[in-house]
């Protein structure tokens, strides 16, 4: 009943989304107007206008996109010779791996220092973390991603600048985590991706812990003698994780649909870059495309969350509020 | 499970006094690596434009243009100054004002081993009309052309429609593909390397779309043999992050150096940077057709009761207003220079007795009295802010210029497919664009001849500028299959028009490559990179 619904809901989304996207990429301009060659003479632009079928009206334009839509078809990209759905497809991996190594990041290192912040809050160490934190919210990612190169590329030679390394098949998805060389080309990216997320984590942990140790659960723990790493580990970890996997999954989502700055800095071949670059020649079917992926694998990822409480919290139930 | 994990690591934290303990291991780690040098055959390039398929047919845009060309050839070819040499045909001449014959070159082998054939030569002319989905550009290359004859393996003779001298020119946009392999392959084809079967200097290797496309040298190529085993294009859109991979040595050859970034790559002692004039001239036009254009009124917001710029006067006020030297020195770090002709120095048609209106404020002040606005005007001036070097700025710099003189402008300024979009609805009236041409007569066509779809004139002369004489001495420029006869006509022409202001001519810019010192190019007017003719020095 709880999927069913939450299915009916996404349907809706996606639907809206769709229009709206469609209507928007129409009324900024031709995309035959922006990639022709300067050379072409006014029947050949009709021609391909014609040929590319924008020469129609929106409702049928986008009559004939819907139709297509639901048989599995999202078009064909206008500026380069292959299927929306496949250049989507085909850099989703690069984009995914970056997201996941930019959490795998974010978790790492933002849950245990916020919770070190959180537990010595007037600490150096403490104030340290939050000082570092308010940065990392508060610089844009393009700046902190050519500081990074800057840095860690140019001046010390450590890492490369920009690019992906190369890939191993894994079950036919080609991942470069896994040479030496491509983990020397993600590292950069992902940390820079995984900047505002880790601050977000360590300010969210933070909190939840301060909050926690004035529990009565807690002092409870401690006057029964449990051992300090416990009364944190089981205890206090265990009962600020709800609102943490909650944003840490919503961030997951924001962070693959939005790798976008870091990815154009960075020279990644993945889906915020191919967006960019179809905004750019206004190329809706990859537009449409890939906003209509990305709004679906937000629903999946907010659903997983969901499934993801009731393991964390026996109290929650996937059903609705009666 | 999970908090277990959490809790080593944060107890480990606890007691230790660094606080990064993964950074420091990630900086050993990857100080042993560093310094991984390539070959010393191997050329690795920074292209600035997405490269959005490899079917040479596909889409006519620089990006795509530049590796195709890597991989294939044109009958023409062009020289770094954009004036014609031989490519695949050894020679052509004109048997009369509407045949041609091209002579190939013989022994020239496709990476597959075979020759190729004058077959393969009419093919390819055919192939761009015929490609689906494709956004074209290709078919006004072809658009003169009515009939292709093998003559025999090395002899192609092509009809023209209408007599046109410019078919050489315009052939060289089309390459030449291998029609075994081409035959009833389409774009992806292309995209996966089996159809990717050309006559050039390099060879298909690997590619990865959006990331990178490597080559290996084509040992049997005709031309000199190029210095490189191995070329690897990479695609680096981002200007800033294009710089730090050639300064980081992780790249030995930039594209379009940002003009922030020239000096720092001239002071670094490994790299050097190396330039000439482009062929792109940034230009404004000027609305000359509606009697009262959108954005223009008076000082109160009022429509004018006729509009101003259809007195010529009032277009050399403009003219004398910009303080061209100013914008380029300043706005564009020296990276262009001062235009008065419709074409770069050196190219097809350029008139080097032609000199770039001297800034005049106080000459332009009169030149609007005299023609009835003493108090200036309102104009919006349209423009893009992601296309041409430091466009947005161009546009403000050229605003305050023409508001001193009391033509109070202002900018407004998009994103280039949002801006196309508002031209093409006709809601500008004094707009900028940047044009690139090797021949004059053809950026007349286009750019300043009374717009006529049936003949495909004034596709972007979007000011509708009109004078029957430039479009009768562009016309007979076009069909004289003479060159010299053919230059001087289209000089005359772009002259003419160029007195009479049918657009505002503002800058030619420059273009500029960075690269590491060991390496020499020679710059190209047409802005094209090309691994080949990268030398070591």
């Amino acid at each position: 009943m709880f999927v069913l619904r939450r299915i009916g809901q996404s349907a809706v989304a996606l639907f809206v989304m769709s229009v709206l996207v469609f209507a928007g990429v129409y009324a900024i301009g031709n995309p035959v107007d922006i990639l022709i060659s300067p050379q072409a003479d006014q029947a050949e632009i009709a021609q391909t206008i014609a040929r590319l079928g924008l020469d129609r009206p929106l409702w049928e334009q986008y009559w004939v996109f819907l139709s297509s839509a639901l048989s599995g078809d999202l078009g064909k990209s206008f500026a380069a010779s292959a299927p929306a759905i496949d250049l989507i497809l085909e850099r989703m991996p690069a984009t995914l791996e970056l997201a996941f190594a930019a959490m795998v990041i974010a978790i790492v290192l933002g849950i245990p220092l916020g919770l070190l912040a959180g537990l010595k809050p007037d600490s150096w160490v403490g104030r340290s973390i939050m000082a570092g934190s308010i940065l990392g919210f508060s610089l844009p990612t393009f700046w902190v991603g050519l500081m990074l190169i800057m840095v860690f590329s140019v001046q010390l030679g450590w890492l490369p600048t920009t690019g992906r390394g190369p890939t191993v098949d894994v079950l036919g998805i080609p991942v470069s985590f896994l040479s030496w060389d491509g983990l020397r080309h993600l590292i950069l990216p992902a940390a820079n991706l995984a900047l505002f997320k880790l601050s977000l984590l360590i300010r969210l942990t933070r909190a939840g812990t301060r909050e926690a140790m004035l529990q009565d659960y807690v002092r409870f723990a401690r006057a029964k003698g449990v051992a300090e790493p416990n009364v944190v580990g089981v205890h206090v970890l265990r009962n600020i994780l709800i609102p943490i996997i909650t944003v840490a999954g919503l961030e997951l989502g924001s962070v693959i649909a939005f790798a976008i700055v870091t990815e154009t800095i960075f020279a990644w071949p993945g889906m915020g870059k191919l967006l960019i670059e179809s905004i750019n020649v206004l190329d809706r079917p990859v537009i449409v495309a890939y906003l209509l992926v990305t709004v679906f694998m937000f629903i999946m990822i907010n659903l997983l969350v969901d499934v993801l409480y009731t393991a964390l919290d026996p109290r929650v139930r996937l059903k609705s509020a009666r | 499970m999970l908090a277990f994990f959490f809790l080593i690591d944060d107890s480990y934290m606890l007691r230790s006094p660094r606080l990064f303990p993964g950074w420091a291991l990630l900086f050993c780690i990857a100080s042993l690596v560093q310094n991984v040098t390539a070959p010393a055959a191997e050329l690795r390039i920074g292209l600035s434009g997405e490269v959005t398929s490899l079917d040479p047919h596909f889409l006519a845009a620089q990006p795509n243009l530049t590796v195709a060309r890597h991989v294939f050839e044109s009958l023409t070819d062009v020289d770094p100054q954009t004036r014609l040499i031989p490519g695949l045909a050894e020679r052509w001449r004109a048997l009369d004002a509407t045949n041609w014959e091209f002579n190939l070159r013989r022994g020239v082998k496709f990476h597959d081993g075979t020759e190729l054939t004058a077959e393969d030569a009419a093919f390819s002319l055919q192939r761009p009309l015929s490609i689906k989905g494709s956004p074209g550009g290709f078919a006004s290359f072809v658009r003169a052309v009515e009939s292709t004859t093998v003559v025999d393996n090395y002899t192609l003779r092509v009809r023209t429609k209408y007599p046109y001298g410019a078919l050489p020119e315009e052939l060289n946009s089309i390459l030449i593909v291998s029609k075994r392999h081409a035959l009833n392959a389409g774009p992806e084809d292309f995209d996966s390397g089996r159809a990717l079967i050309g006559t050039g200097p390099y060879k298909f290797l690997r590619y990865r779309r959006g990331d990178r496309l490597e080559l290996v040298r084509h040992d049997d190529w005709w031309g000199q043999r190029p210095a490189w085993d191995k070329v690897t294009l990479r695609i680096v859109t981002s200007d800033p992050s294009r710089t730090a991979a050639l300064l980081s040595g992780e790249l030995d050859v930039i594209e379009h150096v940002p003009s922030a970034d020239i000096k720092n790559i001239i002071k670094n002692k490994t790299l050097r940077v190396m330039q000439t004039t482009s062929w792109r001239t940034i230009l404004l036009h000027v609305d000359q057709y509606r009697n009262q254009p959108p954005g223009v009124t008076d000082a109160g917001g009022k429509p004018l009761a006729r509009n101003p710029f259809m007195d010529p006067r009032v277009r050399l006020a403009i003219s004398k207003a910009i303080n061209r030297a100013a914008i380029t020195e300043r706005v564009l770090e020296g990276l262009a220079v001062p235009a008065a002709n419709i074409v770069s120095p050196g190219v097809f048609g350029h008139n080097a007795a032609l000199n770039a209106e001297p800034y005049d404020p106080d000459g332009a002040k009169r030149l609007l009295a005299e023609a009835g606005y003493p108090k200036g005007f309102n104009v919006t001036l349209a423009g893009p802010n992601n296309r041409y070097i430091n466009d947005e700025q161009i546009l403000q710099t050229v605003a305050q210029m023409l508001t001193r003189i009391g033509i109070v402008t202002r900018v407004e300024a998009a994103p280039m497919s949002a801006y196309l979009g508002r031209v093409r609805k006709e809601e500008t009236s004094f707009a900028l664009l940047g044009w690139g041409s090797f021949a004059a007569d053809l950026a007349l066509r286009s750019l300043v001849a009374t717009p006529n779809a049936d003949k495909g004139y004034g596709a972007w002369n979007w000011g509708r500028y009109s004078n029957a004489k430039v479009d009768t001495l562009m016309e007979q420029a076009l069909a004289n299959v003479d060159r010299a006869k053919r230059e001087a006509l289209a000089r005359e022409a772009g002259t003419l028009a160029m007195r009479e202001l049918a657009f505002i001519p503002l800058h030619h810019q420059i273009v500029s490559w960075g690269m590491r010192t060991g390496l020499s190019y020679t710059p190209r007017t047409d802005e094209f990179t090309f691994a080949h003719h990268f030398t070591p020095r």
